[in-house]
Formats: C-alpha cells, sequence, structure tokens
C-alpha cells in the first residue's frame, strides 16, 4: 500500500508544537524508519497516522488513494506493535492473535486457520496456548507482531517495539524482525531512537529533530551525504572538530587541518573510523583512554579539538594512556555542514 | 531461651483466638440451650432456631434480595464509573471520586435522614424496599467504585484500548473484551464489600424501614429487644451461618481471580 501524509501537523493543548507541518510518502511494500531522540515528534507522526491523535486542521492521510484522515483507528485496518506491546493479559496467545480477526467477524474455522498459519510464520508453535504472563520479552514482542499481523493490515505499524528487551537480545530480535517484515511484504513503519535498529531494518530512515523531518533518506545516503550536522551526529555518531575556521582552514588546539574548500560559517565534523594515528599527521593529541574491541581499539584524545575525540585504531597494539601521539584525517573524510540543525 | 521465644508468641495467638471465639462459642451456646440460665445441663435444642425461622424468615430473604438487587445496581453504575474515573485522570475525577466517596464519610444515620427529608413524602417510595436499596446503593457504591478503581489505575488500559482499536473494537466491545476481564479482580473483591456490607448494615437501614420491612440486623436489634434471650442468640446463630459461607466463597473467587492475573 502507497501512504501520502500530507501537512500532518500536531499541535498539543497548551500550545506545545510537537510536530511541525510534515510531508511524506512511503511507497508500496517500503519499510520506513523514523528515526531520532526521544521528543522529536516521531511517536505522535506513526500515532497520527494510526488515528490514535487527531493532527492539526489541514492534513490529509491518504492510504492507496482512500482518504483516511478522518477515519478512526478502529476502522483504518491499521496493525500496531506497541512499545509496551499492549497484549491482553486476559486472553491466551492464540486469543491475541485472533483478536482482529474475530472483530472482523470472522467464521471461526477461518480465524483458526489464519492464527495458525501467522504462529507458524512467527514460530511461536510451542507457546500457543500459553498465557501472555508466562512468555520472556522476546516471545511476547513476536506474539505482539503476529498479533498486528494477522487481520491483515493496510500498513504495520511498529513504535520502538525493541526497547523493552535487553540489549542482548535486542541484537539478535532487530535481525529475526527484518526478516520477518521482508517476509510479510508488507509496508511498514518503524519508530526508533536507535541508529542500529534503523539501519538494519528500514529500506529508507528519515531522521527527525524537534518535530521536523531533518532528513529522508537510504541509510546509506544519510551515512555519506548528511545533509546536517545533527543528521551526521545522528547516524554514525560524527564528532564536530570545534575549532576557528579560516576560509578553508580549520584551526584546532592541536594544529591545523586543510579544507577541501572555504567554510566559513560552518560546521566540520568527522567520523572516529576517519581519525588516523599516524607519525606524519598534522594535528597532535593526548591519548586519554584506550578501549579494546577485538576488531579494533576505541581511543579517546585530548588536546586535539576542544572536546574529546575518538578514533577507531585497527592494529595489533595501541598507543597508551598518556602517550602523545599525531592524527590525521583524509580530506575527503571531513563533513562540511551547515550550522543550523543542532539538536 | 530458644522454646521461650516461640512459647510467648504462641501464648498471645491463643489468648487473642480466645479472646474473638470464646463469646462467639457461648453465643452460638445460648441459641442452642433450652434454658440459658440452668446451662448446657438443661440440655441441647434446635427449638429456638426454629422458631427465628417462623418469626424472622422474612428478613433473611428481604436481605439477600437486598443484598443482590444492592450488588446488581451497584456492578451496572461503579464498574463504568469507575472505568471513566481510571481513564480520564485529572483533577476533575479526582473531585468527582471524593464526591462518591461522601457516604463513606458520613454517618448512616444522617445519609437516612436526608433521604427521609427529601423523599419522606412520596409514600409508595417511602413504604417500599426500593427506599432501603437507594440507601445501600449509596452507601456500598464507593466500595465498588475504589475497589475496581484500583485495579484499573494499575494497568496500563489506555494502551491495552489503544492496542485493541488497532485491530478493529469499537469502544463497547473494548469495555466487554479487554476493561471488565481485566478489572475482574477489583469488581469480585468490591462485589464481596457490598453484599456483606449490605447483608450486615443497620444505621442507615434501622432509620429507612418501615415495620414490615425488617432486614436481618433490624431484626437482630428487634429479638434483642423483644425476645427472650435463647432466641436472640439462635438469630445471631442463623447471621453467621448465613454469612461466613458467603464470604468464604466470595474470598475464594477474588483469591482465584487474582491467581489467574498474575
Amino acid at each position: 500500500m502507497t501512504l501520502t501524509l500530507t501537512n500532518i501537523a500536531k499541535t498539543f493543548p497548551g500550545g506545545t508544537r510537537a510536530l511541525l507541518p510534515t510531508d511524506l510518502e512511503i511507497a508500496k511494500g517500503e519499510i520506513l524508519s523514523l528515526l531520532g531522540p526521544s521528543g522529536c515528534g516521531k511517536s505522535t507522526l506513526l500515532r497520527i497516522i494510526a488515528g490514535l491523535e487527531t493532527p492539526d486542521p489541514g492534513a490529509s492521510i491518504v492510504f492507496d488513494g482512500e482518504e483516511v484522515t478522518h477515519q478512526s483507528v478502529e476502522t483504518r485496518k491499521i496493525g500496531m506493535v506497541f512499545q509496551s506491546y499492549a497484549l491482553f493479559p486476559n486472553m491466551s496467545v492464540r486469543g491475541n492473535i485472533g483478536y482482529g480477526l474475530k472483530m472482523q467477524k470472522l467464521s471461526r474455522a477461518d480465524i483458526d486457520a489464519r492464527v495458525d498459519e501467522v504462529i507458524a510464520l512467527c514460530r511461536l508453535e510451542a507457546y500457543a496456548d500459553r498465557a501472555i504472563t508466562a512468555l520472556s520479552g522476546g516471545q511476547r514482542q513476536r506474539v505482539a507482531l503476529a498479533r498486528a499481523m494477522a487481520p491483515r493490515p493496510r500498513v504495520l505499524l511498529l513504535d520502538e517495539p525493541l526497547s523493552a528487551l535487553d540489549a542482548a537480545l535486542r541484537g539478535q530480535l532487530r535481525d529475526e524482525l527484518a526478516i520477518l517484515l521482508r517476509q510479510f511484504g508488507i509496508t511498514a513503519i518503524f519508530v526508533t531512537h536507535d541508529q542500529d535498529e534503523a539501519m538494519a531494518i528500514a529500506d529508507r530512515v528519515a531522521v527527525m529533530s524537534q518535530g521536523a523531518v531533518a532528513q529522508i533518506g537510504t541509510p546509506e545516503a544519510l551515512y555519506r551525504n548528511p545533509a546536517t550536522g545533527f543528521v551526521a551526529r545522528f547516524v554514525g555518531d560524527a564528532m564536530p572538530l570545534g575549532g576557528r575556521i579560516e576560509a578553508s582552514r580549520l584551526h584546532l588546539p592541536g594544529g591545523v587541518i586543510d579544507l577541501p574548500k572555504p567554510a566559513d560559517g560552518q560546521e566540520v565534523l568527522v567520523r572516529a573510523e576517519d581519525v588516523r594515528i599516524e607519525p606524519q599527521g598534522a594535528v597532535t593529541a593526548r591519548v586519554e583512554a584506550v578501549t579494546f574491541l577485538g576488531t579494533h581499539y576505541r581511543i579517546a584524545l585530548t588536546g586535539a579539538t576542544e572536546a574529546p575525540l575518538f578514533a577507531l585504531h585497527t592494529g595489533l597494539s595501541a598507543p597508551r594512556p598518556g602517550e602523545d601521539v599525531r592524527l590525521s584525517i583524509p580530506t575527503e573524510a571531513l563533513l562540511i555542514l551547515p550550522k543550523a540543525g543542532a539538536a | 531461651m530458644k522454646s521461650f521465644t516461640k512459647i510467648i508468641p504462641l501464648l498471645v495467638t491463643l489468648l487473642t483466638c480466645a479472646f474473638l471465639l470464646i463469646p462467639i462459642i457461648q453465643s452460638v451456646l445460648a441459641g442452642l440451650t433450652v434454658n440459658y440460665f440452668r446451662g448446657l445441663s438443661s440440655g441441647l435444642t434446635l427449638k429456638w432456631i426454629g422458631e427465628v425461622w417462623m418469626l424472622y424468615s422474612g428478613s433473611i430473604f428481604l436481605s439477600v434480595g437486598l443484598a443482590l438487587a444492592c450488588l446488581i445496581v451497584t456492578l451496572v453504575l461503579g464498574v463504568p464509573a469507575a472505568y471513566a474515573l481510571a481513564r480520564n485522570p485529572g483533577r476533575a475525577s479526582r473531585v468527582l471520586e471524593e464526591f462518591i466517596s461522601l457516604p463513606l464519610a458520613i454517618p448512616g444515620l444522617a445519609l437516612a435522614l436526608a433521604l427521609l427529608q427529601l423523599y419522606g413524602g412520596w409514600t409508595e417510595f417511602r413504604t417500599s424496599w426500593l427506599f432501603i436499596l437507594v440507601g445501600h446503593v449509596l452507601y456500598t457504591l464507593p466500595f465498588m467504585v475504589r475497589s475496581v478503581l484500583s485495579v484499573l489505575a494499575a494497568i496500563d488500559l489506555k494502551t491495552l484500548e489503544e492496542g485493541a482499536a488497532s485491530l478493529g473494537a469499537g469502544p463497547a466491545r473494548r469495555f466487554i473484551d479487554i476493561v471488565v476481564p481485566n478489572a475482574m479482580p477489583g469488581i469480585l473483591a468490591g462485589a464481596l464489600t457490598v453484599v456483606t456490607l449490605s447483608i450486615g448494615e443497620f444505621n442507615l437501614t434501622w432509620m429507612l424501614h418501615v415495620p414490615y420491612l425488617k432486614t436481618l440486623p433490624v431484626g437482630l436489634a428487634d429479638s434483642y429487644a423483644s425476645m427472650r434471650l435463647e432466641v436472640a442468640s439462635a438469630y445471631t446463630l442463623v447471621f453467621f451461618v448465613m454469612i461466613v459461607p458467603l464470604l468464604m466463597a466470595m474470598q475464594w473467587a477474588s483469591a482465584r481471580a487474582q491467581r489467574i492475573m498474575q
């Protein structure tokens, strides 16, 4: 299903503007992620699409050519996975998954058949007759997904579906969820504050900040060509190189870097993987801390910029804390972006 | 020393039990002895219980009927009220909750007097059992509302309902499928309290009743005042026999519901 959002805004009573007027188009079968820090309006946007919040007047939500802006959530035929899963504790796993089908007034046999099908897809056979309270967090998440998918919704909306899980499980379920969503082949919108989740699951990511979409694009495009400093920081953890910019030269406390073009009034950022420790580097820094991470070392450096700078260092050994090192940053790795849009 | 620390609590427990049980046993025995003043030596009899049944069986049926009617009314009014309060938390809800709870703080006598002042002139209503029912509902409704509200407040009702709505359930279905089943422990606990309070209520009922509408406790007072001690004690026994199994049954039901919820 194609989803077209036009002029979606939300002002809460009291005047807080949770969402500035936003337009968005989501293609059939596409998985879009709304990525941003808490309070950026991503959940509000999702809840407006679901019909759980009403947008400000002038908004238009179109599902495959059908105007649904004024339809209630019950009639929109959406599937939703909540952050807390919102599973019904008074029903079994089967009862939960079959509830949406029961609301469609399907026959007992049709309900059973579809429930079995979804249970098999989500690999919940062993838990089908259990009580919700007897499930682990990961199992609950799969039940929530199965329940949302069972009535064949037009669009699947997921609100931070992994954030209630502990870190180890989250990584595993993230990949599982990505595979399941592709299997269903459904148009899906996925809200998260975790860039890794967004990158792993989504076809396209909309980075949101302060109630507006800062940039929308494929994970690669966002990573390689961020439009603002905020996007660069949020996707790929770019670090600002705080210093004085004079035309195409950046004066840092630890040395001078040549910029590819004059950048007065702009912001220069770099990612940790692009900071190299080399004897002939132009910038001096002091090693503050070294963390061994298996494939590489993560080195905290001070003195090079105003804030601590991190470098990812591959090699069999790393400099020790307290040592002075020289850094080089390839010119093509520098991200020169407008200052506006900072979080 | 060790045995000492065990003996003292045991002794205190036994003494407390004796303190509670001896008057009950004595009262029960008084209702079963032929002549209380001559003691057990006069022999045991069921005559007094028969007499109580003859004199007061109407009160028993009236009380049970009133309690059930009161339960139905408090369920129909109290559960949706608690739901509305739980779904709309805020200052207005707090004020309303306090307002519903007012009958808890006001003596039953004052409540009864207010009802008499308001409806005393409406003779058919004043002399019907419905008048007593209104008093009982006023008095027991806060217990139902609070009991259901405390359970509803403990669950994330809003998100559960949003979940049901996203699956196509309208407001009425959500209430029946989601709200009521999840509020069940509170509803059962509230029902237990309402029935027990209604059967045992005296102050208010005594003010509201007319001579041919005596509830169990009003009849009890009547028997204490005008019957011989054995009949009055037999009445107490009948009261026990009625209310204890009821209490136990509902306690069991509410404990069971609580287990299912966990």
